[in-house]
């Protein structure tokens, strides 16, 4: 059927900000979606809190709204826009919840809008447990014994008929919230209550357990007509029992026979077709290893992380098809774009294998539980292709930037086997360098199969690399062996390290025997039709096919690789407008990355995708095959920035912003000369390398000083010590990690901090807009809330900024972007950090002024000049209103990470606020945040003595706001004694009722508690309060300043929103 | 140990060696499927050639009782990969035994893509392996060029005729080289099925009262299967419900006047779409047929198509003006493969009348 002519505008809703368990693929999804119905001539409104995404921006939807995704604000949007259609399976759950809710509500009918891509009655029976299973009851495809309750009884007796374990499973909640394996009454009591709380309808549904099983996925597409295809099946490593988000994934499958494959295609099919889903689907399984027996997990009515990955791996678009779809197309109308041959209506074929690895958390947050549940925990994920399964294996696993280039981490080999035996039973992401230690004890696969319930297949590969390890290092170097050892792609510098050969050496082999890397193409139809899209991975042996005439300038764009914390979708949204941009200027432009997630990542994005590892062995081997011009580095975070100096050593050409003048900005000593020679003050400090070293230079500083390494990103391990024991504590955690550059040691002035972007064409300065923290100084700026424009500086403190930007980008000789971070301290303005590459605040500030920084930059570092392209120079005229960037949290997902903000980053993502006045642009950032305050009007305060001052303040505030506040015993005091009536309640430590038991009862709206710094042990009473608040769904503050903006934001919260279309928006 | 796969247009790919060591001289298709390797070893259809699996890992799953016939028929077989270690409950070997149990031939470790590719712009053709490291290519060119598969019917077919008792229809399979499952869907319907050697006649056929007649799938030229197609003539005269996949549909359409030609390359694989032209619906088929019915040639008073390939627009089922008959291109039975179609076997029990 052709395109339904009565869709003309489309409101398309994003997912938000980005928060363990829905991230980056839904700006894929999404972007990729709208882009499809722009090229049908609909006219679409997007609406998304999320200001980092490549969807919000002005190229992708006609009307943009970056509004806090509540229903009523949905509501103003449609009401002033008039689409006629909705379409809410792009945004994730969070978009699917509201579309349901505005179907459900009845609002749409009233204001003649459909919703399209799915109907509320398909949603309900995917997403609701107990409709979901009558569901599949209905066509015959078999659940795990189970049932929904509401309480915490039904759950016990019913769990007592069918035994322990069960898996618990709250409804409507992202990425499994609150789930978990109960396997006995307590743990079932603990995680039921906690589910049932965080349960957008208090509903739980108790499941049999059915871990141990195989998880296998189907991606399934169908139109209106009742076609449906598959578009790939996965396989996960980790059995049912870990979120797929945080497990190894394959695809296609491995060990499944065309019977079993069969089988779940079929049933996934028909699962598609009575849930009558027009679009994407996704269906998970558990298959039983020992028969054919499977139970359906669960089906996702809508586009999702597995599609992004399904998308990606065998280069189906699926959102695109999605939008098509959407429209009232049928699968057999819509051309596949990658071969330009066939049609939508036809399944991938793949000739490779893929592997998924999620990237975890834990190297931020180090005191987080490591186990792996059902809870997902992972940030990102990394994929790779190749043709065997121990390459793409390899290949993953560098592409995680965790330092970990092969099998042999993580210090398993010092355990003793009765010690790795029982670590072989945890499961967390470390379980395959645990396994490979293991069969390297000659522990036998089928025993380990025995107790991981890893499927042998997979095992034995491992194995097969462990047998590679001990090959190199106990046999001579043959030429075959090496061979070998590439085709399963272990990298040269783990090749060198195992034969003792230096790393030159090996190369130096390679290429004399010539065993270098050559690249196949993803055509989706494994070579049947001849593909249009060139988009490679690398394998070793074979013939080559990414060929092509230059007939342009040639520029390598490197993306970011995963998304963790302190690097995320911000510089995907750089590495992206920086391709478009060099694409405008005709250039052909090259991308490498490996994150399945991104938009970069699109097969359409670059003139050409290379998905391969991020590592300097990995890029120099498609620089040998595509000899480019030049390549950029500042836009792909710090994950590109370290590529600089080994790019430079394969001759490649830096565009932009010099090496030298990067490193200048990096390293202590020539950054101080700098100053110097700017005459740019900054807080006083030294370089050391020894906690010995540290301690004098804190000493001359006195306390409280500033510690970090250089050359990092989001502030990793920075730290502030109060005293010589803390500074020990931490110079000891930075030493631990593969530390080659010194640590900074500074004092540490709170004031505020300001934050700026700007663009130099290496005379002239472009200042899109000047960011000013609500936290001061000591909280990092991506945990911060950050107002544009600056809103309590004066004109001489924003001349004098400019000023300094205007000096520290021509003493750097930037070209390109740069991003300064001051503090300004009575009047004065210290400059704390210049990074002269692209910034987490890049797509924020181009949105809110209308300044395209990424293109500017991509046009400067081509030869262009600022007034050359008639921009003028130096600080641009301020917005008519205030937009504040509010950080997003995931703490409730990561059991035991201490939540407290400093200067290390520990936020997901971020949402925007934006209106006319700061009060309501302040507001829209908390609601957009997911801070919907009052509920019960109590709360609890437990402050640092330093605190206690402003604490008064705050405190009376919150009581004017008729808050009940609840302190603790010191806090208590302190506040009624300075005229603020507060009840004390005991610590944990103390009887009940205590500060634990006030939490646990579920009548707190808000804990505002300073942390005493330090790296704090686990027991402490304020970690546990702040864990039992987090883990309960309370709001959290650990900043006065967060606190202070909180209680203004309730202050001025009674109006009615109105959404701001910053498409329209011009500044310049 | 080493061996080699060289092909009529001169191209050597050097591999590994896996099965039996003989040398042989087949012509080279590709199967993009990627599960079913031993549905795909085990297809008659597969008789005179030797098949590349597109997909690079081979024989994760071993050999399981997923056989769709007696033994393996292809020539020779040609894999990325083949796994060392199967892993599945129902696994009862490896690949490579079996491969070196039934005597078959076989090149692991050559870059199947790069073959595919070259299939693929060249079209099929045919090729040798060999373990002799000492090859002489001007010797071999013209002994590959030479090769033809020849009547591969006769190779395949059952020898003498068997039952599959039921006690629903009674339907005469005729077996040109049947896939286990044709037998297999038609008992589970509640068929009695009685299995006929290919050159069986239809007097003898039709003797036997059955309420319709089934035409299997199977190996080489259409067109060489004239003594068959004599046959299919008085069959097609017999007025009784006849449904036909694969090489059954094309000689049904021989027998009828119309024309077959070879492809470029073939349609092999689970993947390709058909479209039902009555409905308008799609289904993912399963596949593998190196020659097509040439529509042009059709008679439009004898029969219309009743399914098209989405993706090239070549016939993929023909339905019979006037008769009772219809016949698919691809494989409704699947194995190896998408089951979407499997609806048509029900449709040919309506034909013949219905369920009893």
């Amino acid at each position: 059927m052709p395109k339904n002519e009565n869709i003309k505008k489309v409101l398309v809703i994003g997912s938000g900000p980005i928060v363990i368990g829905q991230a980056a693929e839904f700006d894929y999804a999404g972007t990729q979606a709208c882009r499809s119905l722009k090229e049908e001539g609909v006219e679409v409104v997007l609406v998304n809190s999320n200001p980092a995404t490549i969807m919000t921006d002005k190229e992708i939807a006609d009307q943009v709204y970056i509004e806090p995704l509540t229903v009523p604000v949905l509501q103003e949007i449609i009401i002033k826009e008039k689409p006629d259609s909705v379409l809410p399976t792009l945004g994730g759950q969070a978009g699917l919840n509201l579309g349901m809710e505005l179907a459900e509500s009845g609002f749409l009918e009233e204001h003649g809008v459909k919703l399209i891509g799915t109907t509320a009655e398909t949603i309900f029976k995917a997403e609701d447990r107990q409709a979901f299973k009558d569901t599949m009851e209905k066509i015959g495809e078999p659940c795990a014994a189970s049932l929904v309750v509401h309480n915490v009884e039904d759950g016990i007796r019913f769990t007592n008929t069918i035994g322990y374990p069960v898996v618990l499973r709250p409804a409507y909640t992202l990425g499994g919230s609150g789930g978990g394996i109960a396997r006995n009454e307590q743990e079932l009591i603990d995680i039921l209550t906690n589910g049932l709380r965080l349960s957008r309808v208090g509903e739980v549904l108790v499941e049999r357990c059915i871990a141990g099983w195989k998880e296998i996925e189907y991606e399934v597409m169908r139109d209106a007509e009742g076609n449906c295809i598959t578009v790939c099946n996965m396989e996960n490593v980790d059995p049912v029992g870990v979120h797929t988000g945080d497990s190894i994934v394959v695809a296609p499958s491995q060990t499944l026979g065309d019977k079993e494959y069969q089988m779940l295609r079929t049933s996934a099919l028909n699962i598609i077709s009575e849930l009558n889903i027009t679009g994407g689907c996704n269906v998970q399984y558990a298959l039983k290893p020992d028969s054919f027996e499977y139970c359906v997990i669960e089906v996702n009515p809508r586009v999702s992380r597995s599609s992004a990955l399904a998308s990606k791996a065998t280069g189906y678009p699926i959102a695109k098809v999605a939008a098509k779809i959407a429209l009232g197309y049928t699968l057999d109308e819509i051309k596949n774009a990658i071969t330009g041959k066939t049609y939508a209506s036809f399944e991938p074929m793949l000739d490779y294998c893929v592997v998924k690895i999620p990237r975890l958390p834990f190297d931020k947050f180090i005191t987080a539980k490591r186990t792996l549940t059902t809870q997902m925990k992972a940030t990102g994920e990394v994929m790779s292709i190749c043709n065997n399964f121990e390459g793409a294996l390899m290949k993953a696993i560098r592409s995680l930037e965790q330092h970990v280039d092969s099998l042999m981490e993580y210090g398993f080999d010092t355990l003793l086997d009765q010690e790795l035996e029982e670590e072989l039973k945890i499961v967390d992401d470390r379980r395959i360098f645990c396994i490979a230690e293991a069969l390297r004890r000659g522990i036998s696969a089928q025993h380990i199969h025995e107790i991981t319930d890893i499927d042998i297949w997979f095992i034995d590969k491992l194995a097969i690399l462990v047998e590679m390890e001990q090959a190199l290092q106990t046999k001579e170097l043959t030429v075959e062996l090496l061979k070998e050892a590439k085709r399963i792609e272990f990298p040269d510098s783990v090749i060198a390290k195992l034969t003792g050969k230096s790393e030159t050496e090996i190369r130096q082999m390679r290429h004399e025997n010539g065993i270098t890397a050559v690249y196949k193409m993803v055509d989706t139809c494994a070579a049947e039709f001849e593909a249009q899209t060139p988009y490679y991975y690398s394998v070793y042996g074979g013939e080559n096919e990414s060929l092509g005439e230059k007939t342009k300038k040639r520029i390598l764009v490197l993306g970011s690789g995963p998304i963790r914390i302190g690097q995320g979708i911000e510089f995907d949204y750089c590495s992206v407008h920086s391709t478009w941009a060099f694409k405008k200027e005709g250039f052909e432009t090259i991308i490498i990355n490996n994150n399945p997630e991104t938009v970069s990542t699109d097969f359409d994005v670059a003139d050409k995708l290379y998905f391969e590892p991020l590592t300097p062995e990995d890029v120099e081997n498609i620089v040998n095959i595509e000899k480019p011009d030049g390549a950029v580095v500042q836009f792909g975070g710090q994950t590109a920035i370290k590529l600089t100096e080994s790019l430079m050593k394969m001759g490649v050409p830096i565009y932009g912003t010099k090496a030298e003048d990067v490193d200048a900005a990096e390293d202590r000593e020539l950054f101080d000369q700098i100053l110097e020679q700017t005459k740019i003050p900054r807080a006083a400090g030294g370089t050391v390398f020894t906690a010995e070293e540290a301690k004098e230079v804190a000493g001359r500083l006195g306390y409280p000083v500033l510690v970090r390494p250089s050359y990092v990103l989001g502030g990793q391990g920075m730290k502030i010590a109060y005293n010589d024991q803390e500074l020990e504590e931490f110079i000891d955690i930075i030493n631990r990690i593969a530390q080659d550059h010194p640590i900074l040691v500074d004092k540490y002035l709170q004031g505020k901090e300001i934050e700026v972007d700007a663009v130099c064409d290496g005379t002239d300065i472009l200042i899109p807009g000047i960011m000013e923290h609500i936290e001061r100084t000591g909280v990092h700026s991506g945990d911060s809330i950050s107002v544009y424009p600056a809103p309590t500086i004066s004109e001489e403190i924003k001349e004098t900024l400019v000023d300094y930007t205007k000096r520290l980008a021509q003493a750097l000789h930037v070209v390109g972007l740069i991003n300064i971070q001051f503090i300004v301290m009575d009047e004065e303005v210290y400059v704390i950090e210049v990074n002269p590459r692209s910034s987490r605040t890049v797509p924020y500030i181009s949105k809110v002024t209308g300044i395209p920084i990424v293109d500017l930059a991509t046009k400067v570092i081509i030869g262009n000049t600022l007034k050359g392209m008639g921009y003028p120079v130096g600080l641009a005229p301020e917005a008519d209103y205030i937009a504040i960037k509010i950080p997003v949290f995931s703490f409730e997902k990561l059991r035991g990470a201490e939540i407290s903000l400093g200067p290390e980053m520990k936020s997901t993502g971020e949402c925007l606020g934006i209106a006319k006045n700061f009060d309501e642009a302040l507001y829209k950032a908390f609601l957009g945040a997911g801070v919907t305050l009052p509920k019960y009007k109590q709360m609890i305060m437990t402050v640092k003595d330093a605190d206690k001052p402003e604490a008064v303040d705050v405190a009376k505030r919150f009581a004017a706001l008729g808050y009940k506040i609840y302190a603790t015993r010191s806090t208590a005091k302190y506040l009624n004694e300075h005229g603020v009536e507060a009840l004390r309640v005991n610590k944990i430590t103390q009887e009940s009722p205590n500060v634990m038991d006030l939490i646990l009862g579920h009548k707190i709206d808000l804990v505002i508690d300073t942390p005493t710094q330090g790296n704090g042990d686990k027991s402490r009473d304020g970690f546990l309060i702040r864990r039992n608040a987090i883990e309960t769904g309370v709001y959290c503050i650990t900043a006065m300043d967060t606190a202070n903006a909180l209680a203004r934001s309730l202050e001025t919260a009674n109006k009615t929103l109105t959404p701001v279309d910053i498409a329209a928006v011009k500044n310049i | 140990m080493k061996a080699f796969l060289i092909l009529e247009d001169g191209t050597v790919l050097e591999g590994t060696g896996i099965g039996s060591s003989r040398e042989v001289i087949s012509e080279i298709v590709f199967n993009t499927s990627m599960t079913g390797y031993l549905e795909v070893l085990t297809d008659p259809s597969y008789a005179g050639q030797a098949v590349v699996m597109t997909y690079p890992l081979i024989g994760n799953y071993g050999i399981t009782p997923d056989m769709e016939s007696k033994q393996p028929w292809p020539d020779g077989y040609i894999v990325r990969e083949l796994s060392r270690r199967p892993s599945n409950f129902r696994c009862e070997g490896t690949i490579q035994d079996f491969l070196v149990k039934h005597d078959i031939p076989g090149i692991a470790g050559i870059d199947t893509r790069a073959l595919t590719r070259i299939l693929r712009d060249k079209g099929t053709m045919n090729g040798m392996i060999t373990t002799d490291e000492n090859y002489q290519i001007e010797e071999i060119l013209p002994k590959l060029r030479a090769y033809t598969t020849g009547n591969v019917v006769d190779r395949v077919t059952c020898g003498k005729k068997s039952v599959l008792e039921g006690k629903g229809k009674k339907v005469a399979l005729m077996d040109f080289g049947a896939k286990n499952n044709i037998a297999k869907s038609l008992h589970e319907r509640g068929c009695r099925v009685t299995i006929y050697p290919a050159h069986t006649t239809a007097e003898e056929i039709l003797s036997a009262e059955p309420d319709g007649i089934m035409l299997s799938n199977g190996p080489g030229d259409p067109g060489e299967c004239t003594e068959i197609i004599v046959e299919l003539k008085k069959l097609y005269a017999s007025d009784k419900p006849i449904f036909a996949i694969c090489l059954g549909h094309q000689l049904m359409a021989l027998a009828a006047g119309a024309k077959t030609h070879k492809m470029k390359y073939g349609h092999r694989g689970g993947n390709h779409p058909v479209k039902d032209l009555k409905t308008g619906r799609v289904y993912i088929s399963s596949q593998n047929h190196g020659y097509v019915v040439d529509t042009d040639t059709l008679d439009p008073n004898v029969a219309k198509p009743a399914f098209v390939n989405v993706n090239d627009g070549t016939n993929e089922g023909l339905e019979y003006i006037g008769k009772n008959i219809f016949t698919v291109q691809f494989h409704p039975e699947a194995c190896p493969g998408p089951q979407d179609s499997g609806y048509l076997f029900d449709r040919f029990i309506e034909m013949m009348g219905g369920m009893r």
